[in-house]
């Protein structure tokens, strides 16, 4: 037995100085290959009575196991060492900068349209467009400004050439003549299923007109409900609109104000205010002794649902416009327009969003 | 609009705070853009008494004043002539912004002279032009009163703003009418419009000369001769109103037309009676080519279809915009014929604009005048000139009729509430509509208002619901959340709405910035990007550079990228998705998306290197986009035909059969050039609205994904195929051998040069097999492989690389 330990201390020891696989392997095949010494005396048992075979048996065995073990556990070791000492070789400068990455940015005139069609789209608005070159009685006639109202000249129209019959197209002024073919194009639905109707039309909108707070193009959104007379008043256009500047600009106890205003297409007419304050050059959307304009609305007049084939005794319903621009400046604190159309890398970058902030109502409007 | 609040206290009887006149403008649609209360400005200014004024012992110009300021007595040097021992005048101490020169005033010496303060002329209080010398105020001026109390120039000056459908509020009585149908006060009555009358037969005449149908040009005027007058400068009292609200005074006369127009938004005219030829003046059209020397000291020709003034002799005035300069009266007037007519608005407007005159009158005839007004207004010019310049006022001449204005609408009273959301009964909307001037009659439940005059505005029942809410105030309309499914959308976006979207979110997540540009542009420009057709070259354009409507998003993609470039910023990718022209109809506009890439793929780097955009980035960015709108990618045409402005070898168009869907490559370096843009520059434009509609049923659930339990392997293969061949035919040849096993094909080398041949390449690509039933066995590989090799030699011609 005392033969036994000695060979188990022997052979461990030798394990543990073994300094390479080769070693390890070495030593393995002295000892337990075929040859080797245990597996030697492995072949004396059989000359043992079987008593004496089975408790030299067990000893030469553990014997056996715990070179294994040894032998297996030094063999990770060794590997463990080797796999350190090349990830040591393999370290980089982590500080060094990544590879170029994608910086695209949305402009925010798309950005603050997602957000309002977010908005009015859960209300039940879809959206409806219309040409930018229209006609006269889209943009104007229609909408109850005939040829000699003064409303024509606050518009500053660009003309296209005049035609053969007398006739001028002309870039549209606003995105209201989208809620003329939107009601026509209800009315000529033979069953009637083109009304109700709900709708928002985004778009370039043009005037002649160029300084510090005009650019010749600009963007708006219109917005038109019509619906079975009673069903949709003035209480419904305050409590649509309310709602509306909560929600863009996430100001829930924002303060408005209703007041009474002109356009030949509503009456009532009504520009809708909202509070704010300016301090230092700085102005804040929510509570404050200030008041700043925020779009224009009103109740269809009768004129102009007549113009388009719908019955005003049985119909009515309200429309509103505002400025896509105006709206985003007042939000993100843009200072001047006329940066919307320069197309700066460098305004894009700051002002511009990534593609990925998509506005919700429910996950948040605004990154 | 201006007024001053003592103004508006003349037809308003109240008690109301300004703030609370002020509130209640702007609530009433008659919105508040400025209140400014002069004393404000002048609060330091006081009235002084010169105890002392004598010659500075050192400039001879100067003299040195010991001011009594009621407080104390200051030592002041002053420069103007007429400062004197014993006078009062203005004094300013040290500290005082001065508003004529912008300076705030110090304390100083002027030649060893102590100097505390000013003693100040008009135009140093920014009251006028005058500084001949110091202000000289009245011997009973209290010392020590503020100077803006003791001229009565604390009053404030209210300025609001009028819809263009509101004349009535053009005058100050309109105004003070609305406040008080508001409850802010009482309306006082309206004594000035008593009849006055003549002690003499008119000596000048109105005649009117109008061609049929032309007669609406000036329905009616109203004239009268005064004689005797004495044309001075006006009182005090009506200098000051019209100088706060941005008037310069010049004589009674003149004064009083525009006092009158301030007060009761009645436009007047005055001729000298005594430059005036015969005896008629005359309403009539103008010839073209007439001349007419006006008030602003400008002449004007006017053309046929104006209306003017004329007598025997020549023109007299522009009807409703201006009057002559050669009949106008001046200080010397002691006789003069007063006009009072109505004009169209129209012709008014029409005229005043192809002349490019603004004017007071104008501004209110082209939003009509009150009728009414053509005769009251007679009477009320009478009552001032008499008062003021003395002498003695003529009969009427009257030529014309007045046009009825009697207009009755009905208001069903329900409707307050079923328009207007607002609880009322009938006897309160009486009583509003009855405060604004109406005549109202309650038959059968119903209200039948009679319009006022000075209301042509008012056309239906909507119009009476408005003035109700109005005056109620829009305040008041209860709030009613929208009803949610009263209208239930079938989809938000439709097809096209959304593809816009994915193009811009796929392009901006390619690393390119979404950019808005004009939709309009430079016609020469234009012209490297075909032909635009006159229907869209803009009569009136901003500038000379944007002039036609863009028949191609690119150029100003381009543009902006070579302002970029200008900036510093060479390596851009820009994007816009917007619409672009053919033609002036509907279907001629398209919404595209379009992109540059210009300078290099990136900035330099320690890991990759950039290098130059070429038509791959354009393809690559073009292809993504048409992916995410829905396009069969894998299944595209690639042709060689892109237009002029790509790159003629490296551009070409994406296409399924004859429906083009983008083009894409470089741009052609003339286009760069005439543009002054420095290349490399690739583009794209992509028609997302002709990528096919899905269909539109049944379209939802996707085909079951079967994967197989068989492991895919790959070949590769080299072809040697003629330079001209395209690759993507080899592609395409390859992957048809056999549809049930081949499931993808990639091409990943071309090579020309030495081994392949003049005018051959060598095309080599990986094949991946995708068995699904079996393992495959070498006889299976080897008859795959035999049919792409006699595939692609089909149909390109190509063999095998040895």
């Amino acid at each position: 037995m005392d033969d036994l330990n000695a060979l188990r201390e022997e052979l461990l020891a030798a394990v543990e100085s073994a300094d390479s696989a080769e070693a390890l392997e070495e030593l393995r095949v002295s000892a337990l290959g075929k040859k080797g010494r245990i597996t030697g005396l492995m072949k004396t048992l059989g000359q043992l009575s079987p008593e004496e075979r089975r408790k030299n048996g067990q000893a030469l065995n553990a014997v056996k196991d715990a070179v294994a073990a040894a032998m297996e556990a030094r063999k990770s070791a060794l590997e463990n060492a080797e796999l350190e000492g090349q990830l040591a070789a393999e370290t980089v400068d982590v500080t060094l900068p990544v590879r170029p990455e994608a910086e695209g940015r949305l402009h925010p005139i798309s950005q603050t349209l997602d957000e309002i069609i977010a908005i009015l789209g859960e209300m039940g608005f879809s959206i409806a467009e219309g040409p930018d070159i229209e006609d006269d009685f889209h943009n104007f006639t229609a909408l109850n400004i005939p040829p000699e109202h003064p409303a024509r000249q606050m518009h500053d129209t660009f003309y296209l050439p005049e035609k053969q019959d007398g006739s001028r197209m002309l870039l549209r002024t606003h995105t209201s003549p989208v809620q003329i073919r939107a009601m026509q194009a209800a009315t000529a639905k033979k069953d009637e299923s083109g009304i109700p109707l709900r709708i928002i039309a985004p778009g370039r909108t043009y005037r002649c007109d160029s300084d510090m707070t005009h650019t010749p193009m600009f963007h708006q959104v219109e917005g038109l409900i019509v619906d079975r007379t009673g069903r949709i008043h003035m209480g419904h256009l305050k409590g649509c609109l309310i709602e509306f500047v909560r929600a863009y600009f996430e100001v829930a106890d924002v303060p408005v104000r209703f007041r009474p205003s002109y356009f030949p297409f509503t009456e009532p007419s009504a520009e809708m205010d909202i509070g704010c304050t300016r301090k230092g050059g700085e102005l804040k959307i929510g509570a404050g002794d200030d008041w700043l304009e925020i779009l224009g609305c009103g109740m269809v007049n009768p004129k102009v649902l007549a113009a388009c084939g719908i019955d005003p005794a049985e119909y009515q319903g309200f429309a509103f416009g505002m400025g896509i621009e105006r709206l985003a400046m007042l939000k993100y604190g843009i200072p001047d327009l006329r940066t919307f159309f320069d197309a700066d890398l460098r305004w894009l970058k700051h002002y511009g969003f990534l593609p990925l902030e998509v506005p919700t109502l429910f996950r948040g409007l605004t990154p | 609009m201006k007024f001053t609040l003592s103004w508006l206290k003349d037809h308003l009887e109240t008690d109301a705070s300004l703030d609370e006149i002020t509130d209640a403008l702007t609530a009433l649609g008659l919105e508040l853009e400025e209140v400014h209360d002069p004393a404000k400005d002048l609060e330091a200014f006081t009235v002084g008494y010169v105890v002392e004024a004598k010659q500075h012992p050192n400039a001879d110009r100067l003299r040195v004043c010991i001011v009594d300021t009621g407080k104390e007595k200051i030592q002041v040097v002053c420069g103007a002539p007429n400062a004197r021992t014993g006078m009062k005048g203005v004094f300013a101490p040290a500290g005082t912004h001065i508003p004529g020169t912008g300076v705030d005033l110090k304390k100083g010496v002027i030649r060893g002279e102590e100097s505390n303060g000013m003693l100040c002329s008009e135009r140093e209080m920014g009251l006028s032009d005058a500084h001949e010398g110091i202000i000289d105020l009245p011997e009973d001026a209290p010392v020590g009163e503020p100077f803006a109390r003791f001229m009565g120039l604390d009053d404030p000056v209210i300025d609001i703003a009028i819809t263009p459908n509101r004349g009535d509020c053009l005058g100050v009585r309109g105004v003070a009418r609305d406040l008080a149908a508001a409850g802010i006060g009482k309306l006082k009555p309206f004594k000035a419009a008593e009849k006055i009358e003549g002690t003499f037969k008119s000596p000048v005449q109105w005649q009117r000369d109008f061609p049929k149908g032309a007669e609406d040009a000036c329905p009616m005027v109203v004239g009268r001769t005064f004689r005797g007058l004495e044309n001075g400068p006006s009182p005090d009292w009506m200098q000051r109103r019209l100088l706060a609200i941005g008037l310069r005074p010049i004589s009674t006369l003149v004064d009083i037309t525009n006092y009158v127009t301030f007060d009761l938004g009645r436009p007047l005219h005055v001729f000298d009676a005594q430059k005036l030829e015969g005896r008629e003046l005359t309403m009539r059209l103008a010839r073209a080519g007439e001349k007419i020397m006006a008030l602003d000291g400008k002449e004007y020709e006017l053309e046929d279809g104006m209306t003017c003034i004329a007598d025997g002799k020549g023109l007299h005035g522009i009807a409703g915009v201006m009057g002559g300069e050669e009949s106008g009266c001046t200080g010397d007037t002691t006789e003069m014929f007063l006009e009072v007519a109505l004009f169209d608005p129209i012709r008014t407007a029409a005229t005043g604009r192809r002349l490019g005159i603004e004017s007071d009158a104008r501004y209110r005839f082209e939003r009509t005048v009150d009728p009414a007004s053509t005769l009251w207004g007679a009477e009320v010019a009478a009552r001032l000139v008499l008062e003021i310049c003395g002498g003695e006022a003529s009969e009427l001449s009257i030529a014309g009729e007045m046009p009825d204005t009697d207009k009755k609408v009905t208001l069903r009273p329900d409707r307050v509430k079923t328009l207007g959301g607002v609880d009322m009964d009938v006897e309160g909307q009486r009583r509003i509509l009855e405060a604004l001037g109406f005549a109202i009659d309650t038959t059968e439940g119903q209200i039948v208002a009679t319009t006022p005059s000075w209301r042509p505005d008012i056309d239906g029942e909507a119009c009476l619901v408005e003035e109700i809410l109005r005056v109620n105030g829009f305040d008041n309309i209860p709030v009613v959340p929208l009803d949610r499914d009263s209208a239930l959308p079938e989809q938000i976006l439709t097809v096209g709405q959304r593809r816009e979207g994915f193009a811009r979110k796929v392009l901006a997540g390619r690393s390119m910035m979404e950019a808005v540009t004009w939709s309009f542009m430079h016609d020469e420009q234009a012209k490297l990007f075909g032909s635009v057709p006159d229907s869209l070259r803009l009569d009136n354009p901003i500038s000379a550079d944007l002039s036609v409507m863009r028949p191609s998003i690119l150029p100003n993609l381009l543009a902006a990228a070579g302002r970029n470039a200008d900036r510093g910023y060479g390596d851009a990718g820009l994007f816009e998705v917007g619409p672009a022209w053919r033609d002036d109809t509907p279907e001629g506009e398209d919404v595209l998306a379009a992109g540059v890439r210009t300078g290099r793929s990136g900035p330099r780097h320690w890991a990759e290197t950039p290098r130059s955009v070429d038509a791959f980035d354009a393809k690559a960015d073009a292809m993504a986009v048409l992916a995410a709108c829905g396009a069969p990618v894998d299944n595209l045409q690639v042709s060689r035909d892109a237009p002029a402005w790509y790159h003629p070898g490296r551009s070409g168009a994406l296409r399924l059969g004859p429906n083009v869907l983008a083009w894409f490559g470089e741009i052609h370096p003339r286009v760069l050039k005439a543009m002054d843009v420095k290349g490399p520059a690739a583009g794209f434009e992509i028609f997302i609205h002709k990528v096919p509609q899905p269909r539109a049923k049944g379209g939802k659930t996707r085909p079951l994904l079967r994967p197989s339990p068989f492991q895919p392997l790959g070949r590769d293969f080299a072809f040697v195929v003629d330079a001209e061949v395209p690759a993507d035919s080899l592609i395409r040849a390859a992957r048809g051998a056999d549809k049930s096993l081949i499931a993808d094909v990639r091409l990943f080398d071309v090579y020309e040069g030495e081994g392949v041949g003049e005018g051959r390449k060598s095309v080599a690509i990986a094949v991946t097999l995708q068995p699904t039933e079996r393992t495959l066995t070498d006889e299976d590989i080897e008859k795959v492989s035999a049919a792409i090799v006699a595939a692609v030699a089909k149909q390109t011609g190509g063999t095998l690389r040895g």
